[in-house]
């Protein structure tokens, strides 16, 4: 091999894998993946690769030049920089661990297509500072040695653990593009394969014809060097269309195979299509193959070009569907007995071996990979534990979360296996289901371990393959090495045995359309190559999880993903068990305290559900009492990210009671088994990265958590520079409609955009919000906006729109950023101050937007709390009346909640959303309008 | 109040014309805090029926009939089949033995009439091609009939078929009808008031007859009502209203709405102009049986049965006509306008006019009209001792055309519907809020959890 690249999984030990004390004590809900200790610069490990961000390479083992990059994505040629593409191709490409397999296998005639799985390695380059997660992947080439095209992909960071880690996203990404990729090239492959065919089966007439003739010259003739040659000739065309018909036949037939690879995704519709595709084909050349009636037709080829259309219709329409109108408009073309030599004709590119569709969303595919692996393995992990805690507070997030991808909620976090070539999300089976956990899964992933050591295995794979693969290449008979063949005496033989074989190579072709097992069986030998096979996809699995693993997998308990990872930099002599019971023991430590907050709520709750059947009195004061340890001692806020579930009012929360008793009773296990959930829920979500944050969207899109950052920064100017921004925070907080009237457009959209970070439940793309509005608006627009920018004008329409704003004033606050006033109910409150502080120490937009969350998370947990408590809003007893239960919520939101009037009105209001949300999930999206709450309060101006 | 928003010529007009009737933003009786906006209409909506206690049905310019829940605000019927707008709408109880099903009869400017059942939204009869279109109906329960008025007068059964009709020579038409006493119709007509009699022959046919032609009134009858079963009244666009024997059809009390007793104020003058007949025009009027609500021009007044004087008035209640009155107890009243409000009033005992406190209290609740309505008040005051004061307890801004009717569903709410197109619906919106949490923990238990 050429360079002997590290392959870092199998090298643990050298110079990249410090030996760093435990940099993981913290339970991985809290850690922060740090950089090892050993650098004082968290930086320096970046600091010398010569590439400023993690990039997509894209490479091919071109058999003219060898190793060479295609593209990297993104396609800028500042990001690689200085890093030399070539020599880091020439790296990623000569470790190919694909079992690869060409050519005759004994016994049959034709050569054969491998259906080779894709490999995943990780590797890096310690002198380029690179890593990189590398997948091959074998398109196959019609022109190409052996029919196959060997490339990669490769994600090269500079962060090797960013890759370690995220392997199996990483994995089951490149696997979704590798498999649209290899779809498109199957699809691009049979195409050309026809046309191929087409030129063969013109070829075989044309030189039919002249050997006619000349046997038609007389029989003096017939044994002259000349005639014997063009019977050569047209025995070796005859062969090579047997053999193309085959190799038609067979990549038809790849989808008949069982995949092997775990990752293989497979868009169900994608395949049938491609699939009824070939076997049109295979159908058409069936029909077609008999040469001699071509003959007949070949000499007037215009008929037979358009009896050939006629029989193929279903597949012309079909290609009209995708305005690709190659075939229908091809015209054969004589081969030439001499083909030009390998290296002087140009080998087709990438685009040119797939089909465009497919090349085009393989390409979005990778992009988007290359987005969401963007930013450091720090900011992808607290990402990700972010969107794993918010999932879990599903009744509150719409208020002030971004909003969480629809199918990450699905499926609970696995990767959607949608089609790049975006068909409905309903065709697609995963072939087999992608492993979720990131970390190594022993008990599922791995084989029992095999005795061989795996690198040895994989070369002696390798070897026999590349061996296997040499022999045939020789001989294997595309139309470059038509000369090649055999002499003419064999060719002759075989091609007049196939007269009679005629009928039984047309039924097995017919079989091969529907299933082709014994396809398998041709192989050198079918038990081997399978073994081989799967030898070569375990230890590809092997390559992540470290070598160590298959030892002591079987009893290990299920460890999440970052302890695994640790274990990985970790010496692998370290003893897993002590160290996992380590790291659970300190999770515990830390978990301890907010579980039982959990526990405390979840009896509150409990109790709250059984309270009136049990005993109304005693119900009642143990109901405010324990809300009210829970509200005093606990803030909400912590309580909500870690409940796993909520059960309110439902006689069969045994079962939570239990998984949230977790820290007081069996410690260990419980925790453990907490730890495992978390894990999961983290990885899940890992691998689900979404490229939300990443992707700026216009005006008018999804609001993202960048807009949100970037709004920040406004809002964080509007409150240090109003002294009533407080009062404006109340207004949206409280669903007051604020209308910031004002004559300067772009001043007024940059309130609403700081402004619009309070507005609760702002909807998926901001709908809630009205950055720019230049005409009245009527109660309907009150009703949809919570914010509004008004445009202030001296017109006409602006009179009648000041009109609307005095007529419609008991519902609108009104912000006027010309004058700087605020008109709006009175506030005294407190708490916003801590929101709205006018003399703010925070500086930076971004840490104000976190303060911000925090903040409104809080809110939303109390309003959840609010909204869930039963006897908060209904009696407890049938004695009771309205006036008791109003009275134990007003007691509840002063004295347990600490909220004024008007602080009670915000909370009141984010309840009336959760609630309206909750009845609507139920219902579905009701033909009724929406409500519109409002209240009857003086206004106050407010100045400057 | 919005001059520092305003500023400006134009902004001080509308300053002014939002001072004539202020209360405060603090409506603490006004419990109508939460609305929903519902929209299906694409003209002017004019009518509103209540079908039962959760449904009403709307009819408007469109021709369409619309059937709502109010608890929800969903819709639940499209009635189409008018081609031009409705002109009147009636609900139609039929019961067969156990069960009562109430309908719909609708007419429209399309010269047509349609029964409708408002639970499956079939048109389950329909007239057409009539003479001319119907400007009122009147089902009368007892008889197992409905009339119709227009230019003529029809008396159809319930199957919709023609029992027998009657061509008037007027040329406005019915504009009104009521049921009175032993068999007879009211009907009014331009400045009459003519009394029918429905007699049954043997043979089960229905004949009607003209008994009597009451002219009293001076000018065009605008309202005619029921006041209880001895009693009839009605209004006319001078002003002038009568209250009527139902039986004997004598005149009973003679009440003429004039407000020249009052000299028009110089911002009235401003803001209308000189005093239209309109503004002591008779629009509405309704009853509970001891009181008389009439809608004059842009004022409210209350009239005693018992004691056959006003009790109360109000001569500016909105800033335009009144449109449709409601009383919804002997103290409580609400009103709705061409000025796009619903106001709401309470009739209240002056203080006495010798207490010093008096002019702080009128300082209190009409800032800025004291110079307006010193004058007319103060007279009658003197004139009538135990007159009473409306007093606006809150008002309902929400629509952005004239509020054309409201339907009140008690505790549900308030159906109010107006020339922008929309119908609101106005609700408690602690109630609401209490229905939905009851929904919520409901869905809780249903759901075994979040």
């Amino acid at each position: 091999m050429i360079g002997s690249p590290d392959v870092v999984a199998f090298t643990k030990e050298d110079e990249f894998g410090q030996t760093s004390p435990d940099p993981w004590g913290l339970p991985e809900e809290f850690s922060i993946p740090l950089y090892p200790p050993a650098d004082s610069n968290p930086w320096a490990k970046t600091s010398y690769a010569k590439f400023t961000k993690d990039f997509i390479l894209i490479s091919e083992f071109s058999e003219q030049v060898g190793p060479q990059p295609l593209l990297t994505i993104p396609d800028d040629p500042k990001v690689c920089g200085t890093f030399d593409l070539n020599y880091f191709s020439l790296r990623i490409m000569s470790v190919d661990y694909q079992a690869s397999f060409v050519g005759h296998p004994p016994g049959s005639g034709y050569p054969r297509l491998s259906f080779v799985e894709d490999s995943r390695v990780v590797l890096g380059d310690s002198k380029e500072g690179a890593f990189a997660y590398v997948h091959h992947l074998t398109l196959y080439d019609l022109e190409a040695r052996g029919f196959v095209r060997p490339f990669c992909m490769a994600y090269i960071s500079a962060d090797e653990r960013k890759i370690m880690l995220q392997f199996q996203e990483m994995s089951l990404r490149f696997s979704q593009a590798s498999e649209c990729l290899k779809a498109g090239n199957r699809r691009a492959f049979a195409k050309e394969l026809q046309r191929k065919l087409q030129d063969l089966e013109y070829t075989h007439s044309v030189l039919q014809r002249e050997e006619g003739l000349q046997r038609e010259a007389g029989p003096q003739s017939m044994y002259s060097a000349h005639v014997v040659e063009k019977a050569n000739e047209l025995a070796n065309v005859e062969k090579s269309i047997y053999e193309h018909r085959d190799l038609l036949r067979q990549i038809s037939s790849y989808y008949c195979y069982p995949r092997r690879d775990p990752h293989a995704v497979t868009c169900q519709r994608c395949m049938t299509e491609c699939l009824s595709e070939c076997e049109a084909l295979l159908d058409k050349y069936a029909k077609l193959a008999n040469p001699f009636s071509y003959t007949a037709k070949g000499r007037k080829r215009e008929d037979g070009q358009g009896e050939s259309d006629g029989e193929g219709g279903e597949e012309e329409v079909e290609e009209d569907e995708e305005g690709i109108k190659r075939r229908s408009s091809y015209t054969p073309q004589l081969i030439k007995a001499k083909s030009a030599k390998c290296f002087d004709k140009r080998l087709k590119t990438l685009q040119e071996l797939c089909d465009d569709t497919f090349y085009e969303a393989t390409m979005e595919l990778l992009k988007e990979t290359e987005r969401s692996f963007r930013g450091d393995l720090c900011y992808l992990h607290t990402r990700r534990l972010d969107k794993a805690l918010r999932k879990k507070q599903r009744v509150t997030n719409f208020l002030f979360e971004e909003d969480l991808s629809d199918d990450v909620e699905d499926d609970g976090g696995i990767l959607q296996p949608f089609c790049a070539v975006n068909h409905a999300v309903e065709n697609y089976t995963l072939l087999n289901p992608p492993p979720i956990v990131l970390g190594p899964e022993p008990l599922k992933l791995l084989k029992p371990p095999d005795s061989i050591d795996p690198i040895s295995e994989t070369s002696n794979t390798l070897e026999s393959e590349l061996g296997l693969g040499d022999n045939h290449l020789e001989s294997s008979p595309s139309n470059q090495t038509l000369e090649t063949l055999e002499s003419s005496e064999e060719t002759k033989g075989s091609f007049s045995s196939d007269k009679s074989g005629m009928g039984p190579a047309e039924k097995q072709q017919s079989l091969g359309n529907v299933s082709d097992p014994p396809d398998f069986d041709l192989t050198t030998d079918p038990d081997q190559i399978t073994d081989l096979e799967r030898e070569s996809s375990s230890e590809d699995m092997e390559t992540t999880a470290g070598e160590d693993e298959g030892d002591n997998g079987g009893d290990q308990p299920p460890l999440s993903f970052l302890e695994v990872a640790s274990e990985l930099e970790a010496n692998s002599e370290d003893d897993s068990e002590r160290f996992s019971v380590k790291t659970c023991e300190i999770q515990s430590d830390l978990l301890v305290p907010i579980d039982s907050a959990c526990c405390m709520a979840q009896e509150g709750f409990l109790y709250e559900a059984s309270a009136p059947e049990a005993d109304p009195l005693q119900g009642h004061s143990s109901c405010s009492q324990s809300s009210q340890t829970l509200v005093v001692n606990q803030e909400p806020q912590s309580l909500l990210p870690l409940q796993d579930d909520y059960f309110v009012g439902s006689p069969c929360t045994e079962k939570t009671v239990a998984g949230l008793e977790l820290p007081i009773g069996h410690f260990g296990d419980a925790v453990s088994r907490n730890s495992f959930e978390d894990g999961s829920d983290c990885t899940m979500s890992a691998s689900t990265g979404s490229d939300r944050a990443a992707s700026p969207l216009g005006y008018g899109g999804t609001v993202t958590l960048r807009h949100r950052k970037k709004a920040g920064q406004g809002a964080l100017r509007f409150v240090r520079q109003y002294p009533f921004a407080m009062q404006a925070l109340w207004c949206l907080l409280s669903g007051r409609t604020l209308v910031v009237l004002g004559a300067d457009e772009g001043r007024v959209r940059r309130l609403v955009a700081a402004l619009a970070l309070f507005v609760p439940g702002p909807g998926k793309c901001g709908e809630r919000v009205q950055a720019w509005l230049c005409c009245p608006f009527t109660l309907t627009d009150l009703q949809r906006w919570k914010l509004i920018g008004l445009q202030r004008m001296a017109s006409p329409v602006g009179s009648s729109m000041l009109y609307s704003l005095s007529r419609y004033s008991r519902y609108i606050s009104i912000l006027d950023a010309d004058q700087k006033t605020l008109r709006c109910p009175a506030y005294q409150g407190q708490l916003l101050a801590n929101l709205a502080d006018h003399r703010t120490f925070i500086r930076r937009g971004s840490t104000y937007f976190l303060h911000t969350q925090s903040t409104l998370c809080h809110l939303a947990a109390k309003a959840f709390l609010f909204t869930f408590t039963h006897h908060l809003h209904l009696p407890v007893s049938s004695t009771e009346g309205p006036e008791v239960v109003e009275g134990r919520r007003r007691c509840f939101l002063q004295e347990q909640l600490g909220l004024g009037e008007e602080d009670s009105q915000i909370l009141l209001y984010l309840s009336h959303l959760i609630t309206q949300r909750y009845l609507q999930a139920a219902t579905g999206s009701s033909g009724a309008a929406p409500c519109f709450s409002f209240k009857y309060t003086t206004s106050v101006l407010y100045k400057i | 109040m919005l001059r520092w928003i305003l500023g400006g010529r134009e902004a001080q007009g509308s300053v002014e014309k939002s001072s004539v009737l202020c209360t405060g933003e603090e409506q603490p009786k006004n419990w109508f805090t939460e609305l929903q906006v519902l929209k299906g209409h694409f003209d002017i909506v004019r009518f509103l029926v209540q079908i039962d206690d959760f449904r009403c049905a709307s009819a408007g310019d469109d021709g369409l009939v619309l059937v709502w829940n109010v608890e929800t605000g969903e819709r639940l019927q499209e009635l189409r089949g008018h081609s031009q707008q409705i002109t009147a709408i009636t609900t139609l109880i039929c019961s067969d033995g156990l069960m009562s099903h109430t309908l719909l009869i609708t007419a429209s400017s399309d010269r047509s009439l349609s029964l409708w059942d408002p639970d499956t939204g079939n048109r389950v009869q329909t007239v057409s091609d009539l003479q001319s279109s119907v400007k009122c109906l009147l089902v009368l329960e007892r008889l197992c009939v409905w009339l119709s008025g227009g230019e003529e007068l029809c008396v159809w059964n319930k199957d919709f078929q023609l029992q027998c009709h009657r061509q008037n020579h007027s040329d406005t038409g019915i504009t009104a009808l009521i049921e009175l006493p032993k068999n007879c119709i009211a009907a009014a007509m331009d400045k009459e008031i003519i009394i029918y009699r429905l007699t049954y022959s043997t043979d089960s046919s229905i004949s009607l007859a003209e008994i009597r032609c009451l002219s009293d009134h001076q000018d065009q009858i605008r309202a005619l009502i029921n006041v209880n079963d001895g009693l009839f009244a009605s209004g006319s666009h001078a002003g002038e209203l009568i209250l009527w024997d139902a039986i004997d059809w004598n005149i009973l009390a003679y009440e003429h709405i004039l407000w020249e007793e009052s000299p028009p104020s110089a911002l009235a003058e401003i803001r209308l102009g000189a005093p239209k007949p309109s503004e002591m025009s008779i629009q509405h009027l309704t009853t509970n049986g001891k009181l008389i609500l009439a809608a004059v021009g842009s004022g409210l007044y209350v009239y005693s049965i018992l004691t056959k004087t006003v009790v109360a008035y109000r001569k500016v209640a909105h800033d335009s006509n009144v449109l449709h009155t409601m009383l919804v107890s002997d103290s409580e009243l609400m009103s709705c306008s061409e000025d796009g409000s619903v106001r709401m009033w309470e009739i209240q005992d002056l203080p006495l006019p010798a207490e010093p406190a008096s002019a702080g209290f009128f300082g209190m609740w009409t800032f800025g009209r004291s110079n307006k309505q010193t004058g007319p008040p103060s007279k009658k005051v003197i004139e009538v001792p135990n007159i009473r004061i409306l007093e606006l307890t809150g008002d309902l801004i929400g629509h952005s055309g004239a509020v054309q009717m409201f339907v009140s569903f008690k505790e549900n709410g308030l159906v109010t519907c107006s020339t922008d197109h929309l119908l609101i619906l106005w609700k408690n919106g602690e109630r609401q809020s209490h229905l939905r949490s009851l929904a919520l923990f409901q869905k809780l238990e249903e759901n075994g959890g979040l």
